[in-house]
């Protein structure tokens, strides 16, 4: 009993200890955000000093015009609007390969699977190059559109879809008479309600984290989604430390609404990643 | 399964709707990019004449390749991925795995939470982590330096041990992440066999070790490949690092051999060069991680 008791404590403080590594760095932003600059560097890291929150958020507010919003809104149109959009591409893609058959479908596949696995940083220089033979260098367009194309979307679409729509139901549609895109929009797509969600939020979260790709398409600063911009910030530290207190208060304000998005939508990340587990 | 459409018409005409916008698309980001970076490697810009009149594309074939594969730069590149690769990878997955393990095993407490708090930090997207551990490793405001620097110890994080703390920023980005998926996958395992291997005398670490870690062999297969595959990638928390740290070099990964050749030097052919070869390279190991993935 005792022993049992022993190792119970004992895993215990492991997954504890493991959830303080992982919350830490998190709960020092949370503190170092509300404080000034020189107190940043005088008082000690998990300590509350005098409230500087307020100032700190209007630095960031007034830094540039206002930027950061702008750079908060590009986020959320390339991140909101390409996963919304790309979602619903892999989806129908996910779903053709699912419920029909065609010759050289699983060859086909295979090129889905190889998109999964070439990296994206290793495409990101050569789409450069292309994008700026094409002109379009610079643009929205030079990020929105790359963005759109998730191969790793298309497999779990797949996958879902073999759960989530059966074939009688597709069947029943297609004997009353619709055809087979109406069967697909009005029967098979609510159905995949719950895999859209999935694929938009690993979406979502790949398009918010991309850095590399705005980083070599894009020079005008307005354009700038809040990773790059936040980089772009930090590179001023050095010759201006008063850049290090916008730097920690705009990290903040870009992951608290992830954070948030994340614990409330628990279910469907969960949903995708027992699928990618499982297969 | 639908046998009755594939060989209707309107079956052909809905794969054809439903399949195109996805591949068009492929078509144009991933091969299209990947075929003209091709092209482009065999080119090299030279200026021609005494140095008047600007600079004319010469075809050098595999010259961009052999110059890029010589540069001493490049090949740092590979040996520091391959090094962040030996530390990073057995870490992240190992721990990921043990911590799946004691989630699994029947006598945590406060599961969801577990699950929730080591998640967290795979939603802050990579350049913010970088951030935040960059300030958690410089000396003057790190909490974590003032500390070890009261126990005694001076750790330079950013001089010679950067590594290690790139190590740990990917760690601390991915461990939670993998942990799920195992756990979920652990979950998945019936009940039965498990309790008839403890019916057998099998304590519980001999269960975890021997029943339930070969029965979740698939999803760590799987997430080694990803884990190569992002290893090789490695750009984002160096390039946060790379203006404050004097342990990096702006040509310390491959991805930043080719951003640096392309953006520092402009030398669109080389930099072409190195991007291809840094995707043909993707290509061979995760042929050779799911080749020994699947034979033993």
């Amino acid at each position: 009993m005792t022993s049992r008791l022993v190792s119970k404590g004992a895993v215990n403080v492991f997954l504890l200890i493991a959830a303080v590594y992982t919350l830490l760095p998190l709960t020092w932003l949370l503190f170092a955000s509300t404080k000034s600059l020189s107190d940043l560097y005088s008082t000690p890291g998990f300590a509350l000093s005098d409230l500087n929150l307020g100032a700190n958020l209007s630095a960031v507010a007034a830094e540039g015009d206002g930027i950061f919003f702008r750079w908060y809104v590009n986020s959320l149109l390339y991140a909101g609007g390409g996963a919304a959009l790309g979602a619903l591409i892999s989806v129908a893609c996910g779903y053709a390969f699912d419920k029909y058959d065609w010759r050289g479908k699983e060859r086909l596949f295979g090129l889905v699977l190889l998109g999964v696995l070439v990296p994206t940083t290793a495409t990101a220089i050569p789409l450069y190059l292309l994008v700026s033979k094409v002109g379009l260098v610079n643009s929205f367009w030079s990020v929105f559109i790359p963005a759109l194309v998730h191969p790793f979307g298309v497999y779990l679409a797949r996958v879902l879809s073999t759960g989530y729509v059966p074939g009688e139901v597709l069947e029943a549609a297609r004997s009353d008479g619709a055809g087979e895109i109406r069967t697909f929009v009005s029967v098979a797509l609510p159905m995949l309600r719950a895999a859209y969600v999935t694929i938009f939020l690993f979406q979502f979260t790949g398009i918010w984290n991309n850095f590399f790709l705005p980083l070599v398409m894009l020079s005008d600063q307005h354009l700038f989604p809040l990773s790059l911009g936040l980089y772009s910030w930090n590179t001023q530290v050095t010759a201006f430390p008063e850049y290090s207190t916008l730097v920690i208060t705009g990290s903040l304000l870009s992951v608290v609404p992830l954070l948030l998005v994340f614990v409330f939508l628990q279910r469907f990340w969960r949903a995708g990643m027992t699928a990618g587990s499982v297969k | 399964m639908s046998s009755s459409t594939q060989r209707s018409k309107g079956g052909r005409w809905a794969v054809l709707l439903l399949t195109a916008p996805f591949f068009v698309l492929f078509a144009a980001v991933v091969i299209a990019p990947l075929g003209y970076a091709l092209w482009l490697s065999l080119f090299s810009e030279q200026s021609s004449g005494l140095g008047f009149g600007g600079t004319e594309s010469v075809f050098t074939g595999l010259g961009n390749y052999l110059t890029t594969l010589a540069d001493q730069a490049f090949r740092d590149g590979f040996a520091i991925v391959a090094l962040y690769a030996a530390l990073y990878i057995p870490l992240m997955l190992g721990g990921a795995l043990a911590l799946a393990l004691l989630l699994d095993s029947g006598i945590a407490i406060l599961r969801r939470f577990f699950q929730l708090a080591l998640f967290m930090p795979h939603v802050v997207p990579g350049v913010i982590a970088g951030l935040i551990w960059l300030y958690l490793y410089l000396p003057g405001i790190s909490p974590i330096v003032s500390a070890l620097r009261d126990g005694g110890i001076e750790w330079d994080f950013l001089g010679d041990h950067v590594l290690g703390s790139v190590v740990n920023v990917a760690v601390w980005e991915w461990i939670g992440y993998n942990m799920i998926i195992f756990f979920a996958a652990l979950q998945a395992i019936p009940r039965e066999v498990l309790e008839a291997a403890t019916m057998d005398g099998a304590g519980p670490i001999r269960v975890a070790l021997r029943v339930k870690l070969p029965l979740i062999r698939g999803a760590v297969i799987t997430a080694l490949l990803f884990t190569v595959i992002g290893s090789l990638q490695l750009f984002n928390e160096p390039m946060v690092m790379d203006g404050v740290s004097n342990g990096i070099v702006s040509t310390w990964t491959p991805n930043m051999y080719s951003y640096a050749e392309a953006f520092g030097k402009n030398d669109i052919g080389q930099a072409a060069a190195a991007s291809v070869l840094l995707a043909v390279l993707a290509a061979v190991l995760s042929y050779f991680v799911t080749k020994w993935g699947n034979k033993k």
